[in-house]
């Protein structure tokens, strides 16, 4: 075994708040060699990005280490001056950091950015510094780089300047890497380029890094070890397919239980860890995991228990993990989901046909100067169908434009055309000439249920407005106040939250009231933006088991917005694909998951990261970037990225829609015979494999 | 960039030819009748309409603002109303010179010396340095310029004998005769714009600093000074480029009781004698002047942020 490039033993980090210190990463110890890549995975507030930082001895203003050691390659880390440290940051250790665009200077070019590094700390010319840039834009896979050196980072999209991150911290060719997050920005296609590249570069360089994720599926996709932090301690280390095939830790467990996944029994719940995660100020005595963990007995909640080396080589924590990697730790009590109410699936409850939204206008400027002007165009000729009593779940990657359908069908924006039915009756795109009464049927849940609470009302006056505001007859305090109590029961909140200021909420208890909220006049229609995607692994999958439940109990349909394919799965019934405002590929959940037959679905589909090592799909690569929505390509609007395409008939006719069977329709010049065909063929299988 | 600059310098004119009809209009509503108060109480009736008929106040309104506007465009500004009636230009010409050294020699002092000290504030935020920085620069803000002037002229003229108290200037001044005389009355205008210009450096500064790009350049390894001076203060000094555009503006016509104090010859202690003599001619063109001051400070101001920052010049 080769000897680790960087050494962290038994290390404590406290922080400072108010006048005590309160300790944030308790006794941590990591080993990550080179060529190898090191995933810590751990929920918001666990430290991992304290830890992650705190390997670089990058600290913040209020944080101290007050007890352990930090060795890189033979160099004691703690004991160096900040002055010290600048001829190792940038040189040896390099971040690249989760939002790129924030994270590199607005003010110059990222060519210039590249450059400083290598002139500070290769001491070469200005001039070779820039041919420098360049080259290293080049490795990174950027198609003009010699163009996109000369830009500034607002001119580039998500994933170029995740490249040119890349390329920075790797231009002085390090020996350790630090990933924080760096893909959990990007959209799924563009998120499977990123991760090869990381692979390929850091094996050229022979690095180390240390990859810092919330998503289980891209560490099971990229790293060679795994360390789970809980409230700032390990609970559980090892290679990662050990872990992800034999975890030892509840928590790990958990955590792996609780990731939604598409399965074809519809009915089945996701499993949760029940309670929250610790907070900074009282940490429990005993195990940090134990008040959450199922099979916690009284040692547990007294001691902490000692990391431990397993048997695989691993590290745990756990006083109980033999009797976890013998027994398991049992199944969760299946608690079927609510009874459904009986569906009538065939009338639709909301029928909304070629939307159009466009942005932007001509100024007075522009028409003196018979400038030409292009609108963005966000939707542009969608329609959509959603049943009563079911989900529909809209997918796309961001600039597709799903959300502005969404807003446009509970008129928060006005379509400039398109018609709109709820019930079979027409309805108008302005909210202004909707009647009040159908503010009622359609609510929305918001994808960051922190900014659309009021920080000075409590839950009680929150929902108590909402109802007040929307019932049909007058309510009196009396009945407000019991109606509120009903609605936090049925969101799974005890009557005393009605009291609580949001700041008092997690932020899984805020998303809960924004959808108590929403389910306050008993909508027939809630469309959800997001409503997990800023939430923990855990506390997603009981946001998303509430949303399930409620569907059913309240007999309500969801409008389901998420790039995450994933929870569309869990939770739709009928997807519907968007590319570029317009849909591209409809169909029951189950139709288009289990056989995507659009291009474009397709090539979505496969980059899903799997959580699971063991599973390597073969990945559909997206050429480029989705193409402006100011400048749309002719013809199928796909034709720019298709791996499939046929022709100049891409280019120049807008494709067809084809009904494959039941529904499952999809919008392609290649009939659905010849793309069963395509995708079954042996090449095929073998294209694309890692 | 040039659209925006030309669609800027459109919006200025347009900018002066709307103040042009407020001056104007605002010019008539000044209290009594301006033949009287030029020739005095003992004018007789038929030296009075003399008066007006030479000065074209017998036309309507309208019709003598087109005249004025006229005149104004072609370089006519007319002729004052005091003894003599010398030519409005050359006389406004000659304050604004004066007043535009002085409004140099200010910002030469005030602007370095207030970014630096906002700098060092925000590196040392909630410092002991930041702590006197702030009360020092709040404390001289809050003293009016006739305090700080007459304290000045007191300390440095009377008592160390190091500058001359009175800024009497005259055109066979050599440069260094100039900085002299300039000295304390720019020192006073200095003491007014410190704390503000110092100010809005310290909370650019620090908002700069906590942001991801500047623990960016830090983990590159880049050394304390280039960070702070090629990264963060490019990025830092845009909202205190706006303030020392207002400033100039101010300095075009607010320096009034500086220059009354120093008894010295610009374009403010001019503007004050033409309302008090009601002396319309001269008046409207330094109000005009001064708008226009103002107006291309800001386009100067604008030009300089679109410069600076990439998101703008590039739109």
């Amino acid at each position: 075994m080769e000897d680790a490039i960087i050494r962290v033993e038994n290390l404590f980090i406290d922080y400072r708040l108010g006048k005590t210190w309160h300790n944030v990463i308790h006794d941590v110890t990591l080993n990550i060699r080179p060529d190898t890549i090191h995933g810590l995975v751990g929920e918001s507030g666990s430290g991992k990005s304290t830890l992650a930082l705190a390997l670089m001895r990058y600290l913040a203003p209020n944080a101290r280490i007050p007890s352990g050691n930090i060795t890189f390659d033979g160099q004691d880390l703690l004991s160096k001056s900040t002055r010290e440290m600048r001829d190792i940051w940038g040189q040896l250790i390099s971040l690249v950091p989760q939002d790129s665009l924030a994270a590199l200077n607005p003010s110059y070019t990222v060519g210039d950015q590249i450059a400083e590094i290598t002139r500070r700390h290769m001491g070469i010319a200005r001039r070779e510094s820039a041919e420098r840039a360049v080259e290293m834009l080049h490795r990174v896979k950027i198609s003009d780089p010699a163009d996109v050196a000369k830009r500034y980072p607002h001119q580039l999209s998500g994933g170029m300047l995740q490249r040119v991150a890349i390329a920075m911290a790797l231009s002085t060719s390090p020996k350790f890497l630090i990933l924080d997050e760096p893909t959990t920005a990007l959209d799924v296609t563009t998120q499977v380029v990123i991760l090869d590249l990381f692979r390929a570069l850091i094996h050229d360089n022979h690095a180390a890094a240390l990859y810092v994720s919330h998503d289980l599926g891209t560490i099971a996709q990229l790293c060679d070890d795994v360390t789970v932090l809980y409230g700032g301690e390990i609970m559980e280390s090892a290679p990662v397919k050990t872990l992800f095939a034999a975890p030892t830790h509840p928590y790990t467990i958990g955590l792996l239980r609780s990731l939604p996944r598409y399965s074809e029994e519809s009915e089945s719940r996701l499993e949760t860890i029940a309670g929250i995660a610790p907070s900074l100020a009282n940490r429990p005595t005993g195990c940090v995991f134990a008040p959450r963990c199922p099979i916690a007995n009284s040692q547990c909640h007294a001691e902490k228990p000692p990391l431990t080396a397993t048997d695989d080589g691993g590290l745990v924590r756990c006083w109980r993990w033999r009797d976890v990697a013998t027994e398991g730790l049992g199944e969760q009590p299946k608690v079927p989901l609510s009874q459904a109410v009986s569906a009538e699936t065939d009338k639709p409850l909301l029928a909304a046909r070629n939307i159009v939204k466009h942005f932007g206008s001509r100024s007075v400027f522009d028409k003196l100067t018979g400038q030409l002007f292009s609108p963005v165009r966000a939707v542009d000729d969608a329609s959509i169908t959603i049943r009563h009593h079911s989900t529909l779940g809209l997918v796309g990657e961001s600039g597709s434009g799903k959300t502005t359908l969404a807003r446009c069908i509970v008129a928060l924006n006005s379509a400039d055309s398109g018609e709109i039915e709820l019930d079979e009756l027409p309805i108008s795109n302005r909210l202004n000439e909707r009647p009040k009464t159908m503010l009622r049927d359609m609510q929305m849940v918001f994808q960051n249920p922190a900014d659309t609470l009021n920080p000075y009302h409590t839950v009680g006056q929150a929902l108590g407005r909402t109802l007040k505001r929307l019932s049909l007859d007058a309510l009196s305090p009396a009945e407000i106040e019991s109606r509120v109590v009903d609605l936090l029961q049925s969101v799974r909140l005890t009557a005393d939250y009605a009291q609580r200021y949001p700041a008092e909420l997690s932020g899984g208890e805020k998303q809960r009231v924004a959808i108590a909220r929403a389910f306050a006049a008993d909508p027939a229609l809630v469309v959800a933006d997001e409503p997990t995607s800023s939430l923990d692994a855990s506390v997603q999958a009981v946001i998303m088991n509430l949303l399930k439940d409620l569907r059913i109990e309240k007999g309500a349909s969801y409008l389901l917005i998420s790039h995450d394919l994933d929870v569309i799965a869990y939770l739709a019934d009928w997807i519907a694909v968007m590319y570029l405002g317009q849909i591209v590929e409809e169909g029951s959940t189950h139709a288009v998951y289990a056989s995507p037959y659009h291009p474009y679905t397709e090539a979505l589909i496969s980059a899903i990261p799997t959580p699971d090592p063991a599973i390597d799909n073969p990945i559909i690569y997206l050429e480029g970037e989705v193409p402006s929505a100011k400048n749309i390509p002719s013809g199928c609007r796909f034709h720019t990225r298709c791996p499939r395409k046929i022709g100049a008939i891409c280019e120049t006719e807008e494709p067809p829609w084809q009904d494959a069977g039941e529904g499952h329709c999809i919008r392609c010049h290649i009939d659905v015979a010849e793309l069963i065909r395509q995708q079954n063929s042996p090449q095929e299988q073998r294209r694309g494999t890692r | 960039m040039i659209r925006y600059v030309i669609r800027r310098i459109m919006l200025l004119v347009f900018t002066m030819f709307i103040t042009s009809i407020i001056i104007f209009a605002l010019t008539q509503l000044l209290p009594g009748d301006i033949a009287r108060l030029v020739l005095g109480r003992d004018a007789s009736p038929v030296a009075l309409e003399e008066f007006r008929e030479t000065h074209h106040l017998n036309d309507s309104v309208p019709v003598q603002y087109a005249n004025w506007l006229k005149g104004f465009i072609t370089g006519d500004w007319g002729r004052s109303f005091t003894r003599g009636n010398p030519q409005v230009r050359p006389l406004i010409m000659d304050r604004l010179a004066n007043t535009a050294r002085l409004g140099v020699m200010i910002l030469v002092l005030s602007v370095p010396l207030s970014i630096l000290l906002g700098v060092v504030a925000a590196l040392n935020e909630d410092g002991i340095l930041d702590s006197i920085i702030a009360v020092f620069s709040l404390a001289v803000v809050g003293l009016p310029e006739f305090v700080t002037g007459v304290v000045l002229i007191n300390v440095f003229a009377h008592q160390l004998d190091w500058f001359p108290s009175v800024s009497f200037v005259s055109s066979s001044y050599s440069f260094g005769d100039w900085l002299r005389a300039l000295f304390l009355p720019s020192l006073t205008a200095t003491l007014v714009l410190l704390a503000y210009i110092a100010r809005m450096t310290r909370a650019g500064v620090i908002d700069e600093l906590k942001k991801p790009y500047v623990r960016t350049a830090t983990l590159k390894g880049l050394p304390q000074r280039q960070i702070i001076v090629k990264h963060v203060l490019r990025n830092a000094l845009m909202p205190t480029i706006t303030v020392i555009a207002l400033s100039m503006g101010w300095l075009a016509g607010g320096l009034v009781v500086i220059e009354q104090v120093f008894n010295f010859p610009g374009l403010g202690r001019e503007l004050v004698d033409a309302v008090t003599a009601k002396n319309t001619p001269v008046l409207q063109a330094i109000v005009m002047l001064i708008i226009f001051v103002y107006a291309s400070a800001n386009l100067v101001a604008d030009v300089m942020y679109g410069i600076l920052n990439p998101r703008i010049r590039l739109e």
